[in-house]
């Protein structure tokens, strides 16, 4: 799922101080998942800009609203009544939520109240890693399940570089924390499947255009729509 | 024991100080309360093995969250104290009521030395 972390409550306020109705939405999908933007962090975020606007005197009244997904029109539907009663909406989705709100009420100024992080999974309570790019052309088939796209630091895509060291990636000491060379899990893996002959035929090129080189990506499906 | 404590004080039962959501207590500071603090079982004699633990992270939390927006961190406390323990219970609650008080009320038009405890 999609991973975000909480922007700074005081960086929230200091974007809406000055309008005098506001909404705080959050979405029940992927962010709440991650205790970034669902209904919890939505009540504790008003709660604390409430208390924060009355210490200071000032009145702005701050309503709160959880939809059912921020990136599906059907849900942002259910704010069509009431929006216009608002001077600003902040958005606990992800930054696709942030951008369907925007491009569905116009007039509304709409702030972020989540930094959208990555793709990834739940190792454990409060701890949250990256396993893709959405590189829109997987290769997990040919690398033992493991991405080296996400898991490599450099994104190599036939081996390692001369940084990995003890199953580490270079990159551990940079970021200040233990980072498994992705080409080592990836060679770890296939031994395991008696598949090491992968390396010794050289990846096909990669298509880059179904990534982000191909600019904004869309599908479209015939199959699918109405 | 016939201990004397505060007049002030509300108490909010829980069965547990691990029921204490993070929303609990912003709410009672939006609701009035000029502080809070919850008086959880001593570490480690927790009748739901963590409970007392996990309202500790919690109050670290709101501490952080209320500093960043501009309210004193002592406003919420958390203390470890047995049931057996009511002397103890007493001097928290003049503890945290006096400090309070020094602190004064968060919203300048509400009564000063409001404060609930969970
Ligand atoms: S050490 Fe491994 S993960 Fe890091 S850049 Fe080199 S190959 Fe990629």
């Amino acid at each position: 799922m999609i991973m975000a972390k909480p922007k700074k409550a005081e960086e929230i306020i200091s974007r809406v101080k000055d309008f005098s109705r506001v909404l705080v939405a959050g979405c029940k999908g992927c962010v709440a998942i991650c205790e970034a933007g669902g209904q919890k962090e939505v009540e504790v975020l008003a709660s604390a800009m409430r208390i924060h606007f009355s210490q200071i005197g000032k009145r702005i009244e701050i309503d709160e609203v959880s939809l059912s997904r921020q990136c599906d029109k059907e849900y942002l539907q259910e704010l069509a009544d009431s929006i216009d009663s608002y001077d600003a909406v902040i958005s606990l989705a992800c930054g696709a939520g942030v951008q369907f709100l925007t491009e569905m009420y116009g007039e509304k100024p709409v702030f972020p109240g989540v930094d959208t992080c990555f793709i990834g999974v739940t190792e454990e309570q409060g701890v949250w890693s990256e396993r893709c790019q959405a590189c829109g052309n997987c290769m997990l088939g040919e690398t033992g399940g493991i991405c080296p796209i996400t898991r490599c630091s450099k994104r190599m895509l036939n081996g390692p570089c001369g940084g990995s060291e003890n199953g580490k990636c270079e990159i551990s000491l940079l970021v200040g924390r233990d980072v498994a060379c992705g080409w080592h899990l990836i060679y770890e893996r296939l031994k395991k499947l008696g598949e090491l002959e992968r390396f010794r035929r050289p990846s096909e090129d990669k298509d880059w255009t179904a990534s982000r080189d191909g600019g904004p990506r869309q599908i479209i499906r015939k199959d699918v729509r109405p | 024991m016939r201990l004397s404590y505060p007049t002030n004080l509300r108490i909010v039962k829980v069965p547990c100080t691990g029921r204490v959501a993070a929303i609990h207590l912003l709410r009672a500071i939006e609701k009035g309360a000029d502080g809070v603090f919850i008086a959880g079982c001593m570490e480690g004699d927790c009748h739901y093995q963590e409970g007392n633990l996990r309202a500790k992270k919690r109050v670290t939390y709101i501490r952080g969250l209320l500093e960043s927006i501009g309210v004193d961190r002592e406003r919420v406390a958390m203390y470890n104290l047995s049931a057996g323990m009511g002397p103890r219970f007493a001097e928290i609650a003049q503890e945290m009521t006096d400090k309070i008080r020094q602190l004064g009320p968060l919203v300048k038009s509400t009564n000063a030395g409001k404060e609930v405890v969970a």
